[in-house]
């Protein structure tokens, strides 16, 4: 049993079959890749996990209970956090808040009302937040506007934000997209690096076959909404009908 | 001190002096003189000025925090005044019950009308709340007469069943409203030379619970809860996807908004014991957001700022007619005397409102953070002066 598991889960979009009798079962500290054409339905099929959207049918289970029904905040306090195509922070924010509000979802859960309660006085809060940062390489940008930040940056402010939460699954929608190739460069370095580190099981969207084959332990192949294979990353690179999917798409 | 950061603490300490003093401040020009009609130093404009800022600093956490744009603010301040006459005519002419139930009450309406506007955001939700000001005010025109005594608003009268205290006083009127004994409507008048100050203790009262709204505010604004707020106002997709619920967060904000509108309104209430429909009127709900941006959203000290500034003019410009502009020009030629009050003429008296509504828009184009921003640059040109001065004998790089 692995810690997610996704069962015959259908989704149309009006006349669109978008997924297809998807299953998909990603197994605990391990980093699981689902690469595919563009439109495979790799985006909607996570948006499935995160309560973004609902399948028509199917189940999907997380840590042994069902996600299907619940809202996004209520997934997320089961233990998945979510990177986003085009990285998603508070804009208005400091770094350090960016980074602040996270534990505190951790531990007050979705609301608590500490509405005279004294940011000084937090002190286990913002020591965690500050040893983030500093884990994440950002120290020195505490005190910065998020909305001046590059996209490398706010990309990595984002995956340390998921990371403070100590999720049990992190899934991450295509991290490198539309990044300058050293941020992509440095993006690949910290997941590698999450990866040796830390006790957490990936889900990963990637494009870039380089970054899929030096992070990931297991790959699922989506073409058109159905997974095509799922298997290790040594057995994709041969395949011939992976090859087909890809090569009928870019060439 | 109290919990707040030292830059805070100034501020509290110097809008409390500033309050404080207000009496004095208001009135710079001596009796009787020309100026004499830009003093504002008088008890009602005075409490005016406090209560509007108790207002705007309540609406200031739901817009300049959360950006939720309520346009039906008045409806909790009307509510506010009427809980508090009927806590005079029933229970006692003390304000301190009057005030806790007005804040109650509309706590409650704000609950409810928040619950079903907060499903959602944007110019809906702005639309949602106008209308639900737009039926409050109209049921108290109309429908709920008994209880808001319609048209005329609601009074005090000589034969008002109050449980603690007299329906009248021994000489035939109706009781004032007082804090256990002490009158708000009694005046202390001190003449130094050509000048009068007046000390009311209604303002007083005002300005120290003003106080108290303008502490717990900057609680708010630098509590954890403040800053999820914030967070609200930044990126809600990001909160839902960090575990973190928005819906109870923007209400809790919009109930204590609403509660801080009740309070405005208990208070307006105290200070003159009757309450009529029009103070629920999209007008006044309108001029909660005007003196919010004017001043500075989500700043600390803009609302109040813009509060005064707006109940200043609104009392101040409107009194100015072409009698005292003939006076003031007297000195010109008889022709060009007329020319420039027929020029003038437009923007005071009953033309306040043109004359608000350029400052207005010239402050929304020139100084998107409103008064507060124009401070700040003022601040910076004279700190600019200096900085510049120094930065040239650094080497290091500037990062
Ligand atoms: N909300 C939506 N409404 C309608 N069609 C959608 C929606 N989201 C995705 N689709 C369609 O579903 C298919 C799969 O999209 P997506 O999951 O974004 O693909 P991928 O992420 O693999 O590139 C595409 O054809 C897309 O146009
Ligand atoms: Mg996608």
């Amino acid at each position: 049993m692995g810690i997610l598991e996704v069962k015959g889960v259908n989704k149309r979009f009006g006349g669109l079959q978008a997924l297809g009798d998807v299953n998909l079962s990603v197994r605990e500290n391990t980093v699981h890749a689902i690469i595919g054409p563009n439109g495979a339905g790799k985006s909607t099929l996570l948006n499935c996990l995160v309560g973004k959207l609902i399948p028509d049918t199917g189940s999907v289970m997380f840590d042994g209970q069902s996600v299907l029904g619940r809202q996004p905040h209520e997934i997320n306090q089961m233990g998945i956090s979510r990177v986003f195509q085009t990285p998603e922070i508070f804009g208005d924010l400091t770094v350090m808040e960016n980074m602040m509000i996270p534990i505190f979802a951790k531990r007050d859960g979705a609301f608590r009302m500490h509405a005279v309660g004294n940011m000084m006085s937090e002190k286990g809060i913002v020591e965690a937040a500050e040893k983030m940062l500093v884990d994440m390489n950002m120290a020195d940008k505490r005190d910065m506007h998020t909305a001046s930040m590059s996209r490398g940056d706010k990309r990595r402010l984002e995956i340390g934000m998921c990371l403070a939460q100590e999720p049990k699954l992190l899934l991450l929608d295509e991290p490198t997209a539309g990044m300058a190739r050293a941020d992509t460069n440095n993006t690949i370095d910290l997941l590698k690096q999450i990866k040796e580190e830390r006790d957490i099981t990936i889900a990963i969207i990637e494009h870039d076959m380089h970054v899929v084959f030096s992070l990931a332990d297991r790959i699922t192949v989506l073409a058109q909404g159905t997974p095509l294979v799922e298997d290790d990353p040594q057995n994709i690179k041969g395949n011939p009908k992976v090859r087909e999917a890809y090569l009928g798409e870019t060439a | 001190m109290l919990g707040l950061n030292k830059k805070d603490t100034t501020l509290l300490l110097v809008v409390a002096i500033l309050t404080l003093c207000a009496p004095f401040i208001l009135n710079p020009f001596p009796e009787g003189s020309a100026l004499a009609q830009f003093n504002a130093g008088y008890p009602d404009l005075m409490q005016r000025f406090v209560i509007f800022g108790i207002f705007a600093i309540g609406f200031n956490i739901l817009f300049g925090l959360t950006g939720y744009l309520s346009f039906g603010h008045a409806a909790f301040l009307g509510v506010g005044s009427y809980s508090a006459v009927w806590m005079f005519k029933l229970l006692s002419m003390n304000v301190i019950p009057a005030i806790i139930l007005s804040m109650i009450v509309s706590g409650l309406f704000a609950v409810v009308i928040g619950f079903v506007s907060l499903r959602r955001s944007g110019i809906y939700f702005s639309i949602l709340t106008l209308a639900f000001a737009q039926m409050s005010f109209n049921l108290a025109y109309s429908v709920l007469t008994p209880i808001t005594n319609g048209e005329t608003g609601l009074q005090l009268t000589l034969n008002d069943p109050r449980i603690l205290g007299m329906s009248a006083t021994a000489d035939g009127s109706i009781p004032v409203t007082s804090l256990f004994g002490l009158e708000m409507r009694s005046t202390y008048q001190m003449e130094v030379g050509a000048w009068l100050f007046q000390f009311n203790a209604g303002y007083y009262l005002c300005a120290a619970i003003m106080l108290l709204a303008f502490y717990l505010a900057i609680r708010i604004f630098r509590s954890p809860f403040g800053m999820m707020l914030r967070a609200v106002k930044s990126n809600q997709q990001r909160m839902r996807y960090t575990g973190l619920n928005p819906r109870p967060y923007t209400l809790a904000a919009f109930v204590i908004s609403g509660m801080y509108a009740g309070l405005a309104g208990g208070l307006m209430a105290s200070m003159d014991p009757l309450a009529g429909a029009e103070r629920m009127q999209w007008t006044a709900s309108g001029e909660v957001v005007l003196m919010t941006i004017l001043g500075g959203a989500g700043t600390l000290i803009g609302p109040v700022l813009g509060a005064g500034f707006i109940k200043y003019f609104e009392n101040i410009f409107s009194k100015i007619n072409d009698n005292v502009l003939h006076s003031w020009f007297s000195f010109l030629p008889d022709g060009l005397e007329d020319f420039i009050v027929t020029i003038v003429h437009p923007f005071i008296g009953k033309g306040w409102h043109l004359t608000l509504g350029i400052l207005f828009m010239l402050v929304v184009i020139f100084l998107p953070g409103g008064l507060v921003e124009g401070g700040q640059r003022i601040a910076r040109l004279f700190r600019g002066k200096k900085t510049a001065n120094t930065s040239k004998t650094k080497t290091e790089p500037a990062e």
